[in-house]
């Protein structure tokens, strides 16, 4: 095994008492590598965001361990960005001062900071906003703020929940394109959790899928596509096959035995 | 890539006052003038005209007394509620933020509460004497009463994906309470001060109505006594006057102030 960036080591957590709380992650093992990005997919209830908060440092493991770079996570820290559904812009600051907000906190110069945020800004397509509040913003560009901001403090680590899971199919797929190109200037790990099995696929070098109740590692699809990903992949052979794979494993778990 | 085309159209933000509203309003105010004239000309009221009123202001203002009330009954209701809020606003933000703080305050918060802040009066005259003590005091607890329970509410409602998405940028407890909770709560505590200020108002008038030497309720008492109805209307007219002005303030700082909220 190479360095692994992130580290499941039976990993699990239990919310309520031990012995009759409720079993949101068993036991799980998974490595993550870095600059790699991997899909989390599985029904509602297996864990997917549950994992991904232990990751963010959001919720503490019950048992086992979660590592960064070898390291056991103890808190939230800027190493790790995370970008939300529900966008979590502060509609009290403008788009700029929203991607500021991290760097202030690393103590950087006003100067420094407005060419930073700014740079991001045009990474993600939204330079001529960045005096606009998040209300005159749409949901897409919303998102597209957020992930201006995650990645301005220059995390080694990208943790996406649903993050497109709000906006409409268009949207989303621009979104994913985006995220790829995003991605493919500035390589970060990424751990992107979803429902949708297509985006899934489609921006992921592997899929994990989960199974639930209580939350566990159901299989590792490897998505075997060439980088860039465009529509020409999207509209393969190749992807329709490892797409209907992950389907069968996300909902007929029975019939992919036979 | 260029994305730029997903601009959310938004019509220009919709004000509370536009002057469509304001005409609205100043032709009710006409209507609603109008028909009390025609009750006193038809002999249908005993009440003063709208003319026997407004000759009653010129002259009360002429001589100096309105403008004497008028400050009087402005200064304890800009004292008592300027004491209230500033006293409010971080016992509001320690309730929310610390659990024991909490706990321990209010039960006392709720208690008084329920208690009508006039009902308080007899006892505030008996324990603080006559002058402007009690008075106040009255009004200050009406202000504090609302911006505390509001300020509590706009800490324990913030959104914990703020929290969270600060965290996650590095942000420590100081930071998320100076930078998320102070900002997101902002909302609740202006609508504490508005029902505060509202509070205030009508408790000083009721106050005065009491026990007072001064002021538009103080003035009011004394006509009833000689019979005096146009006086009584001008303080009525210029206690609903005053009113409407501070809420319109209260309301304008509102909109400065979280010009960022999303409005329906």
């Amino acid at each position: 095994m190479t360095t692994s960036k992130i580290s499941f080591r039976n990993a699990t957590k239990v919310f309520g008492a031990p012995d009759s709380g409720v079993t949101a992650l068993k036991n799980l093992n998974l490595d993550i590598r870095d600059g790699e990005i991997v899909t989390v997919v599985g029904p509602s209830g297996c864990g997917k965001s549950t994992a991904m908060n232990m990751v963010a440092g959001l919720l503490d493991v019950t048992s086992g361990e979660v590592l960064v770079d070898g390291k056991p996570v103890l808190g939230p820290g800027p190493d790790r960005g995370v970008i939300f559904q529900q966008y979590a812009l502060f509609p009290w600051l403008t788009v700029r001062q929203n991607v500021e907000f991290g760097l202030k906190l690393q103590g950087m110069d006003r100067a420094k900071r407005k060419e930073r945020a700014l740079h991001y800004l045009g990474l993600v397509g939204l330079a001529s906003f960045s005096e606009a509040y998040p209300k005159t913003l749409s949901g897409g560009m919303k998102q597209r703020c957020a992930i201006a901001r995650a990645y301005a403090v220059n995390p080694s680590v990208l943790l996406m929940d649903e993050p497109f899971g709000a906006l409409d199919a268009l949207t989303r797929v621009k979104l994913q394109d985006q995220l790829l190109d995003t991605w493919s200037k500035d390589k970060r790990t990424v751990m992107f959790i979803t429902h949708d099995v297509d985006e899934a696929v489609y921006i992921a070098h592997r899929v994990i899928v989960l199974a639930a109740r209580p939350g566990r590692l159901q299989e590792i699809v490897e998505v075997d596509l060439p980088f860039p990903r465009n529509d020409d992949v999207r509209l393969s052979p190749e992807f329709t096959e490892i797409r209907n794979r992950v389907w069968r494993a996300v909902y007929h778990r029975d019939a992919q035995a036979a | 890539m260029t994305v730029t085309n997903d601009v959310n159209v938004t019509t220009a933000p919709r004000r509370r006052w536009s002057p469509n509203n304001f005409t609205w309003a100043a032709l009710s105010f006409a209507g609603g003038i109008g028909l009390w004239w025609l009750a006193t000309v038809g002999g249908l009221s005993e009440l003063p005209s709208p003319w026997a009123v407004l000759t009653r202001m010129i002259e009360l203002a002429l001589d100096g007394q309105l403008w004497e009330d008028t400050f009087a009954s402005l200064r304890r209701v800009m004292i008592g509620f300027v004491l209230g809020s500033v006293i409010a606003v971080p016992t509001g933000f320690l309730m929310g933020w610390y659990r024991v703080a909490r706990a321990v305050i209010d039960p006392w918060v709720q208690f008084f509460r329920v208690i009508p802040p006039l009902a308080i009066i007899p006892l505030a005259i008996v324990t603080m004497g006559i002058d402007e003590t009690p008075k106040i005091f009255v009004i200050f607890l009406a202000a504090f009463l609302s911006a505390v329970v509001s300020t509590y509410q706009g800490v324990v409602s913030v959104d914990k994906t703020y929290i969270n998405a600060a965290r996650v940028l590095g942000a420590n407890d100081r930071v998320i309470f100076t930078q998320v909770i102070i900002p997101a709560s902002t909302p609740f505590i202006l609508v504490g001060f508005r029902i505060g200020l509202g509070s205030a108002w009508a408790t000083v008038v009721a106050a005065e109505l009491i026990a007072a030497q001064s002021g538009l309720g103080f003035r009011m008492q004394q006509a009833q006594l000689y019979y005096d109805l146009p006086t009584i209307f001008v303080s009525l007219v210029a206690i609903g006057i005053l009113g409407l002005i501070m809420d319109r303030i209260v309301v304008w700082a509102e909109e400065w102030l979280t010009h960022w909220q999303e409005r329906v």
